[in-house]
């Protein structure tokens, strides 16, 4: 890909709302659906459980299918590693996710997919969620550049740590391409370790 | 100015700062299992690229397998393509790899540190987000996504920003039949789930210095769990001990060489931290969790809390949880009936883990309605169990003598929850589905205190049984 397709300057869609705290990686994708040796499948298991037990679930519902921002509560994505989290979330049809936080790990595997996780107020997030419910169909603008949200004829606050947000916007979140470019300086930072050197 | 073993290990480790502000920091050790590998490795293969530091890459199948029977082909034909692809890719890029045949196979944050991989000033990157055990000997090890396995397979480093530092102390001491999950539970409850997100946290305070490494082991293993990426314990002499004479440390004049680096490395006095919490380890009695994070605890002495209770965005979560577990706000958490009983994981897999539940498992017997299971962490820790007729204790009690592997605490195998079944568990989550089944509840608690729910039926305070 290059790095001109990577950018992730803007994503606009539909959005889709799922009010809730810590909500954990577990419930996005339980463990026995990580039985496989690809991603491929991961779409069709986001929330299984969760959409099983619950009819009402915004993953069930029509209205937001095709929906590509997801809007969350706090915490969200905490416990397990599983890059098969924010997988089956993209593979269903997410781009860029808006809440009020997130757990470590999950960001970072959501960087790597070039999927932007913004921050925002739990005020404005709380507002963000009432709005889409109450006009699904309208777009929802998300401006990682600007760090801004724009919905109807608002636009709240949203952001980004500078770090990843530099990658996702300049398209430079191949994490591979980027680590490689650093050539022999991994062997010399390693051979000052006393540990890899023998002692 | 004094500096801390985060910023020392560190610098150490900077390869360089990247054009994002992160920095590229070299890992010094990689630890693989089979569930979060299979793609890292078709990533490497279409890139056409090698393991860069293959000698630094050690593998283990633990996820997945069976505690019963463990030839294979595995029954599970899912499971059995996972451990093939993970056989076949070690093999490919000529990894070091612990299974069964070895007798060093187990549960990866239970095998790193009993072979002496895990060393201080380490940093320790696997595809798993317990990996925050191994900061228990003074190293930053911490999970990582498949994306980033990759990363690190084809690179030894990964991207990552470097967090602020909480020193997290537990002063006074602990009363008798109070273990080392109680502490870390208390943790989790008194600085809350997403308190740790954006910092490490540094160990400290009495209560962690007299700790042995295993117990250390588990104070770090639930880090994650408080929402810090990783955790870890300054090394000292236990952690010296500790490490002399396992087979991946070092020997003889190299290890006094060792020492002394491990010791350079530590927290130097009057270090200033971005925070400090602290916790009155005197205060601390037999937890149990009652809802569906790991901060949802009370004592055992304590009752259910009430949603009012809670600040006011956190209500939904606990009515969610309420209404999953079954259980009603001003309910005793004491004499909640269990179905299931299971010692083991990452968390509590280790041979005093197996000590403790076997000091309550020679009281009596398991309640005839309750299924449990002892599965040990790993190869080792199950023969050394068996030396001392641990085993012969627990199978007499009635629970089940099983093998290595992660098993019931996320029933990626055979075990697993069924339906609304209730489970005491040594394990580090009770997220809804958890366990195996998508209406399974789980009381995570100290490997002690499963045992008294196993033999009592219901949740029980271990001390009564200890007196």
């Amino acid at each position: 890909m290059s790095t001109t397709d990577a950018r992730r300057r803007q994503i606009v869609g539909r959005g889709i709302p799922l009010p809730g705290n810590d909500i954990d990686t577990d419930r996005i994708i339980p463990a026995r659906f990580l039985k496989e040796v690809t991603f491929e499948s991961m779409g069709e298991h986001a929330f299984e459980d969760a959409r099983k037990q619950n009819p009402e679930h915004p993953f069930n519902q029509p209205v937001y299918q095709g929906a590509a921002v997801l809007v969350v509560g706090q915490n969200f994505g905490c416990g397990s590693s599983r890059e098969h989290a924010p997988q089956a979330l993209m593979r269903w049809g997410i781009r860029a996710i808006v809440g009020g936080s997130f757990a470590e790990i999950f960001f970072g595997n959501c960087v790597t997919l070039g999927i932007p996780c913004l921050s925002a107020s739990p005020e404005d997030v709380d507002w963000l969620q009432k709005a889409i419910g109450r006009a699904p169909r309208e777009l929802v603008t998300v401006d990682v550049e600007k760090q801004e949200v724009r919905f109807g004829d608002r636009v709240i606050r949203a952001t980004m740590p500078d770090g990843p947000r530099t990658q996702l916007v300049t398209g430079t979140w191949d994490s591979t391409a980027t680590l490689l470019e650093a050539g022999d300086r991994i062997e010399a930072t390693a051979k000052k370790l006393p540990y890899v050197v023998g002692f | 100015m004094a500096r801390t073993l985060l910023d020392k290990v560190w610098e150490a480790h900077t390869v360089r700062t990247l054009p994002s502000g992160q920095t590229q920091l070299l890992i010094g050790l990689h630890l693989i299992h089979e569930v979060t590998t299979p793609q890292a490795f078709q990533m490497l293969k279409e890139l056409k690229l090698k393991v860069r530091m293959p000698e630094r890459t050690f593998g283990t199948l633990d996820h997945i397998i069976p505690t019963t029977d463990q030839t294979r082909p595995y029954a599970d034909p899912l499971a059995e393509e996972m451990a093939a692809h993970m056989y076949r890719n070690v093999k490919e890029f000529g990894l070091p790899f612990f299974d069964m045949s070895t007798g060093r196979q187990g549960i990866v944050h239970v095998i790193g540190p009993e072979l002496g991989l895990t060393q201080p000033g380490m940093t320790i990157a696997c595809g798993d987000s317990h990996t925050s055990t191994h900061g228990a000997v003074g190293a930053i090890a911490f999970g990582i996504g498949t994306t980033q396995v990759r990363d690190v397979l084809a690179t030894q480093c990964i991207a990552m920003t470097r967090p602020k530092l909480r020193q997290v102390r537990v002063e006074g001491a602990l009363a008798r039949g109070v273990y080392a999950k109680d502490v870390i539970l208390a943790i989790i409850n008194q600085l809350g789930v997403k308190g740790g997100v954006g910092y490490a946290y540094e160990y400290a305070g009495p209560v962690i210095e007299r700790m042995t490494m295993e117990e250390r082991l588990t104070v770090c293993n639930m880090s994650i769990e408080g929402g810090a990426r990783f955790g870890y314990v300054n090394p000292d002499q236990t952690t010296f001990d500790y490490l002399r004479g396992r087979p991946y440390a070092p020997q003889g004049a190299a290890l006094d060489r060792a020492v002394a680096w491990w010791r350079s490395i530590a927290t130097e006095p009057g270090a200033s931290f971005d925070d400090v919490a602290r916790i009155d380890g005197s205060a601390i009695e037999p937890i149990v969790t009652w809802g569906i994070n790991p901060g949802m605890s009370v004592g055992v002495t304590q009752r259910i809390p009430s949603p009012e209770s809670a600040p006011e965005p956190e209500r939904p979560t606990w009515r969610e949880a309420l209404a999953h577990m079954g259980f009603q706000p001003g309910q005793p958490i004491k004499g909640a009936r269990i179905d299931v009983a299971f010692v083991g994981s990452c968390t509590n897999g280790r041979l005093s883990d197996l000590r403790a539940a076997a000091e309550v498992a020679s009281k009596g017997k398991v309640a005839r309605h309750v299924r449990a299971l002892i599965v040990p962490g790993s190869q080792q820790v199950a023969r050394a169990a068996e030396a001392e007729g641990l085993h012969e204790i627990f199978q007499q009690a009635g629970f089940q003598w099983r093998k290595a592997g992660c098993s019931m605490c996320l029933g990626m195998n055979p075990d697993k929850l069924e339906g609304r079944e209730m489970s005491a568990s040594s394990s580090n989550r009770n997220f809804i589905g958890r366990q195996g089944s998508p209406q399974g509840r789980t009381l995570l608690m100290s490997p002690a205190m499963v045992a008294a729910a196993a033999i009592a039926g219901e949740v029980a305070d271990v001390r009564e049984m200890l007196r």
